[in-house]
């Protein structure tokens, strides 16, 4: 199997909404990886489009819509999708493209715009649920996630306040991304007294509807050391999917984020992940559900993630840094580009470009994670600089 | 990265002097969804003010909402069992929003439900009333409240509720 770098990263801002139409925006983050590799689109093999429901668009056969802005046309091109999983799972794509060693270089590209759904962009989620017995109830999405959050909260005697800490660190965090939405100085308080939008969910603890992009550059071993002196290389990628009857799953852990990261673990090498991944960005569209997702990556004790934020071993400058960048709580939540904005996170952290960002320490190894479908998929991607 | 970030905000006040330029769509298509074999069984039974579930003999499982294959062991070792109209709270949702971001005052409680005679964990999504919302607590036993009996249509509404017992 051929090794794989990624060897340049680009995106757009996060914005509420743009005057860019979707092909603009995604354009615009194809177009700045590729300048940041010092590539042009003759230098692509071929092509990896991320993007999530046709519904926020109104526009059928995204995929084909997006193609050009992505550099798709006259490539072998794809378009993959699997909810908000989307933006681990196009890298992972690209990934398996050129270490099948049929290509030496992917562009890899994840847009979405949201808000051109109207009266707001929580309608495109309305048919995700059951047409048959689900939708007759009238649910929104935030019912899904409030009653696992309930459910996690319940089973471990977690509170509100304790996940609380997740949006104060992430939203602090963002106001050094220079394309964030949502970067805000924000305490405890704060965020517990905000309105409760479906209990236990309070406002501060949900991520905004966005509109943005971004891309990587992948290459082979040999063309990714000839394209750039720092490749940040995947070590390992994992998925798995959970049933999508929901309402019969654990909801207070994530077992498909488990299983896909033990396939990523075991591809990487890695036997004690608590000590040998440096920098977490693990999916956090809400803030319980970044703790629910380190303990299914298996950095933290079923019911005990909470501590790490508490305690500070996942702020920047912790012991184990958890979403640097300010994760979706404060860069913001266009779906699939969230994702791989994540692994855009990780390349600059390991090659010391994250500026003002920067994680102390020379970080080694990083794990993005996104998650997404109905509650039931997991995509998960190691990166290290050796 | 940073010198060069692309995007453009569009502002509210942009929006209030007319300054900005969109389109609209309203495609008129809907749907009519068969409820199939396993489904539509079961609407049928709430119709009659019974819950069903199927039985996996593979498996040794009991689910509702039924189906008429077994997803684990990939078999169609299904039997149909009636299950009670009572369950247990497995978790719950106040909600005070609806999917448009507008403000709701009394909250929607969601809640997933495991229906007695069912495997643990093993729930279907519905709504709870005639109960306190503060007073609404995972582990709570609740019953189902069904439509009158002429006004069921074989629909997951024909059961109005869940309320506590």
């Amino acid at each position: 199997m051929s090794k794989v770098g990624i060897v340049s990263a680009g995106m757009t801002k996060f914005i509420r909404r743009a005057q860019e139409t979707p092909k603009e925006l995604a354009f615009e983050a194809a177009k700045a990886a590729l300048d940041a590799a010092g590539m042009t689109l003759d230098d692509i093999d071929c092509v990896i489009h991320g993007t999530a429901p046709e519904a926020f668009d109104g526009i059928h056969m995204k995929g084909e819509y997006l193609s050009d802005a992505s550099g798709g046309w006259n490539k072998p091109y794809i378009r993959c999708y699997v909810g908000g999983g989307t933006g681990v799972f196009a890298p992972i794509h690209g990934w398996l493209h050129i270490a099948s060693g049929m290509f030496e270089t992917a562009l890899v590209v994840c847009e979405e715009k949201m808000s051109s759904c109207q009266p707001h962009p929580q309608g495109a989620f309305l048919t995700i649920f059951d047409n048959l017995i689900e939708r007759p109830l009238k649910p929104n999405l935030l019912w899904i996630f409030a009653m696992e959050m309930n459910r996690y909260m319940n089973t471990y005697g977690i509170s509100v306040r304790d996940i609380a800490h997740v949006s104060v660190k992430n939203k602090a965090n963002a106001l050094l991304h220079p394309a964030a939405q949502l970067g805000a100085e924000v305490t405890v308080d704060d965020v517990v007294n905000s309105p409760i939008m479906a209990w236990p969910v309070h406002r501060l603890m949900v991520s905004p509807p966005s509109d943005g992009a971004c891309a990587v550059v992948l290459a082979s071993e040999k063309k990714a050391k000839k394209i750039t002196n720092k490749p940040v290389w995947i070590k390992g990628v994992g998925w798995n999917l959970d049933t999508s009857y929901w309402t019969n799953r654990d909801l207070a852990y994530p077992e498909y984020v488990e299983k896909a990261a033990r396939m990523a673990y075991d591809m990487a090498g890695i036997r004690e992940p608590r000590k040998e991944i440096n920098i977490v960005e693990p999916y956090d569209p809400f803030a319980y559900k970044e703790l629910h997702h380190l303990e299914g990556l298996l950095l933290a004790d079923r019911g005990k993630a909470p501590e790490l934020a508490i305690q500070g071993i996942s702020a920047r400058t912790g012991n184990m840094p958890v979403c640097p960048s300010g994760g979706l709580l404060g860069v913001g939540n266009p779906i699939a580009a969230a994702g791989l904005m994540k692994v855009c996170e990780l390349f600059w952290q390991l090659r010391e470009e994250a500026g003002a960002r920067q994680v102390p320490g020379l970080p080694k190894t990083g794990l993005a994670q996104a998650w997404g479908d109905l509650m039931q998929v997991g995509t998960v991607i190691v990166v290290g600089r050796d | 990265m940073h010198k060069d970030l692309r995007g453009t905000h569009l502002s509210k006040k942009a929006f209030d002097n007319n300054e900005i330029s969109t389109t609209l769509g309203d495609p008129h298509a809907y749907y009519e969804w068969d409820t199939g074999m396993g489904i539509g069984r079961f609407l049928q039974g709430l119709k009659e003010g019974r819950i069903w579930g199927t039985h996996c003999d593979t498996c040794k499982r009991t689910v509702t909402p039924p189906r008429v294959f077994c997803e684990l062991c990939f078999s169609k070792n299904i039997t149909w069992r009636e299950l009670k109209t009572t369950g247990t709270v497995n978790t719950f949702s106040l909600c005070y929003v609806n999917w448009d971001a507008t403000l709701i005052k009394e909250p929607h409680i969601s809640a997933v439900i495991e229906v007695d005679g069912t495997s643990p964990r093993v729930g279907f999504l519905h709504l709870l009333n005639e109960v306190d919302p503060q007073k609404v607590c995972i582990g709570m036993k609740v019953e189902a409240v069904f439509k009158d009996e002429k006004e069921r249509m074989g629909d997951i509404t024909d059961i109005k509720y869940w309320r506590p017992l």
